[in-house]
């Protein structure tokens, strides 16, 4: 690599970087905040000492995680300290942490950034948790592409392993934790969490049947957490506490009930300043939408998708009236998923827009389950007939009838991620797909 | 431990699968399938039936499960490819941000359509989905590398620089 392309490369990582509240995305007064020395000069690793030196048994960290409330930033939401609890720790089995780094739902992107900017945050999470739950080895499982992030890890596990931070006998405690990065190679369904653990043992990743879950036969079998690495990185802010340790109520409190603390919100699409900001869970829509510059080109917002394609699509009204928390979101008909805001202005073609999703989850489908392997086929065929100018009248019950039968009948939750785009969009936009179909039919006529 | 007899990976190559399958539990050296196959690909540009057999020799898998692997993920090329890989997210966020002007531009410029060389055997051009760049979209990697915030001279700067 030339130096102009390194250079190039540092600046880059700084790009979508908008706000920070400090927790998973670094303090934005540092330069090169993905190094020990910065990470420590802001605290880092001081709740791992803490926690080593034996001040708080896991079970008090457990207890601060589900005070703090939590929830996991992967996309399905479960309370962090909860799923923690699940692992039985002292049972003498060998048990796995494993990191969920494979970011693959269209319009997220901050666990780049996590890991770009602030690896050590990471680490420390996955450290803790491994001390938590008695698991001595951790896997950050990355997806492929990310060879920028991936070189990052691997230079901070290095740092961490020199200073004693990971390794044996971690600061004198006895405690042993050894962290490998696992890159991937390309297939979204690797972030389905069993899929993930197929995929770290060298195989397909094809989704496993559950029960039973990974707290009891995960990774070679053995209990195993998967965490999101957001999930993981909040991890350190929330036992630091500001300074009050173990006090999950200051995390808590910087959030809205059943949403605790901050959270990345990743907003692009038709917005003037798009990047990933780091912001208080139930902000106001129109606050981040503010932030973030505003719908370009001083047009009019028209939908939005608020937690990555797999989440209901909701029209202007709905979300201007709707704040960045699971309740709200929810409340008004979609859900905070991984927290990807894709905002579309009044120009946007919406059967466009699904015909893209649907090729999507069609191209992803692993093909397990007959109902999701034909169904996105069917789907994405369908939408694309319609959006091509050669739809029927008959199309769209036929699309509604094909994403019910998929929705719920499938090994993984791809299937229902599938569906849900589809019944959305034509709940809040079905007059867009019958203008298509109608001026079809009357091409035909002449 | 890896016979290094009868190989046509580099010691560095060799190296770098031992690394990976150090990371795993001495009785799982499949974990280590992936990386191998990836840095097998890197050194000679695409696997072909040969060379998937003879990382599954290294990594001691039977050769059905590093076959498996290698059709399962996108990211390995079972055919031979340009020196540059290009590939262009047009997933929903690059989409809303005008992917179709560079997804134009690099077809006109190179004179060659998805999934196709150039002649000289430079370049190789495919759509990708979401490569969690979102912010910086449209966006496209090249190799190894995002370039992100594309338009048309952007584009132009980074060909010119690709030898
Ligand atoms: C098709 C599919 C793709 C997923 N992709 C991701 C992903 O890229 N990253 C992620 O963290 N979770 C992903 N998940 C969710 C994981 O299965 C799992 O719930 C999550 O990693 C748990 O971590 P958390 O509790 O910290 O959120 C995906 C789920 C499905 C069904
Ligand atoms: S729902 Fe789809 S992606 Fe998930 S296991 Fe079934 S076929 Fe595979
Ligand atoms: S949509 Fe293109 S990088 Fe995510």
């Amino acid at each position: 690599m030339t130096a102009q392309r390194h250079k190039d490369l540092i600046a880059g990582r700084f790009s979508s970087l908008k706000v920070s509240h400090g927790v998973c995305l670094p303090d934005s007064s540092l330069e090169q905040p993905w190094t020990l020395e910065s990470y420590r000069s802001v605290g880092g690793y001081r709740a791992l000492e803490q926690v080593l030196e034996g001040k708080v048994d896991p079970a008090g960290i457990i207890d601060t995680l589900k005070i703090s409330n939590i929830r996991g930033r992967g996309g399905a939401g479960f309370p962090v300290g909860v799923k923690w609890s699940f692992m039985p720790r002292q049972s003498d089995v060998q048990k796995y942490v494993v990191c969920n780094s494979d970011e693959g739902e269209p319009g997220t992107c901050k666990d780049r950034d996590i890991m770009r900017l602030n690896p050590h945050a990471l680490i420390e999470g996955m450290a803790i948790g491994g001390y938590v739950m008695g698991a001595t080895v951790g896997y950050n499982y990355i997806r492929g592409e990310f060879h920028e992030p991936y070189d990052v890890m691997e230079e901070a596990i290095r740092e961490a392993r020199e200073a004693g931070l990971l390794g044996r006998n971690i600061l004198g405690s006895g405690f042993d934790f050894e962290l490998h990065n696992h890159l991937g190679a390309g297939a979204y369904i690797c972030g389905e969490e069993t899929a993930l653990l197929n995929s770290l043992e060298g195989k397909k990743g094809e989704p496993r049947f559950k029960p039973p879950f990974p707290a009891a036969f995960g990774l070679y079998g053995k209990p195993t957490t998967i965490n999101n690495t957001e999930s993981f990185a909040s991890v350190p802010a929330i036992i630091r506490g500001d300074g009050n340790w173990m006090d999950g109520q200051w995390f808590r409190g910087l959030g809205v009930e059943n949403s605790g603390g901050v959270k990345i919100f990743s907003v692009t699409g038709h917005v003037d300043r798009p990047g990933n900001y780091e912001v208080r869970m139930g902000m106001p829509f129109r606050e981040l939408l503010e932030m973030a510059g505003g719908v370009w080109k001083g047009r009019r917002l028209k939908a939005v998708i608020p937690g990555g394609s797999s989440v209901p699509v909701m029209p202007a009204e709905n979300i201007l009236a709707a704040n960045m928390d699971y309740s709200s979101l929810q409340e008004h008909g979609s859900a905070l998923g991984a927290g990807s805001v894709i905002v579309m202005d009044e120009t946007t073609d919406m059967v466009e827009v699904l015909e893209r999703i649907a090729k999507f989850y069609y191209e992803e489908s692993c093909g397990q389950c007959t109902p999701c392997r034909e169904g996105t086929g069917w789907l994405y065929r369908i939408i694309r007939r319609i959006n091509d100018g050669r739809g029927t009248p008959g199309d769209l019950d036929t699309l509604l009838d094909v994403a019910n039968r998929i929705e719920g009948r499938t090994i993984c939750a791809l299937g229902d991620a599938a569906a849900w785009p589809v019944q959305s969009f034509l709940k809040h936009f079905r007059g867009e797909f019958e203008d298509k179909i109608n001026r079809a039919a009357h091409s035909d006529v002449a | 431990m890896i016979d290094r007899a009868e190989t046509t990976l580099s010691e560095d190559a060799l190296a770098g699968i031992q690394g990976e399958l150090d990371k795993y539990p001495p009785d799982r050296r499949q974990s280590a399938l992936m990386a191998a196959l990836r840095i097998a690909q890197d050194e000679h540009g695409w696997l072909s039936s040969e060379l998937i057999e003879h990382v599954a020799d290294i990594v001691r898998v039977p050769a059905v499960r590093a076959y498996e692997v290698a059709t399962f993920y996108s990211m390995y090329d079972l055919d031979p490819v340009g020196r540059h890989k290009i590939e262009v997210c047009t997933n929903i966020s690059c989409m809303l941000r005008g992917c179709d002007r560079v997804v134009d531009h690099l077809k006109k410029r190179l004179g060659i359509g998805f999934n196709q060389t150039t002649a000289d055997g430079k370049f190789t051009l495919r759509e990708v989905e979401c490569l969690a760049a979102c912010a910086g979209a449209p966006m496209m990697l090249v190799g190894h590398d995002y370039y992100e915030d594309l338009d048309e001279d952007k584009i132009d700067r980074i060909l010119e620089g690709l030898e």
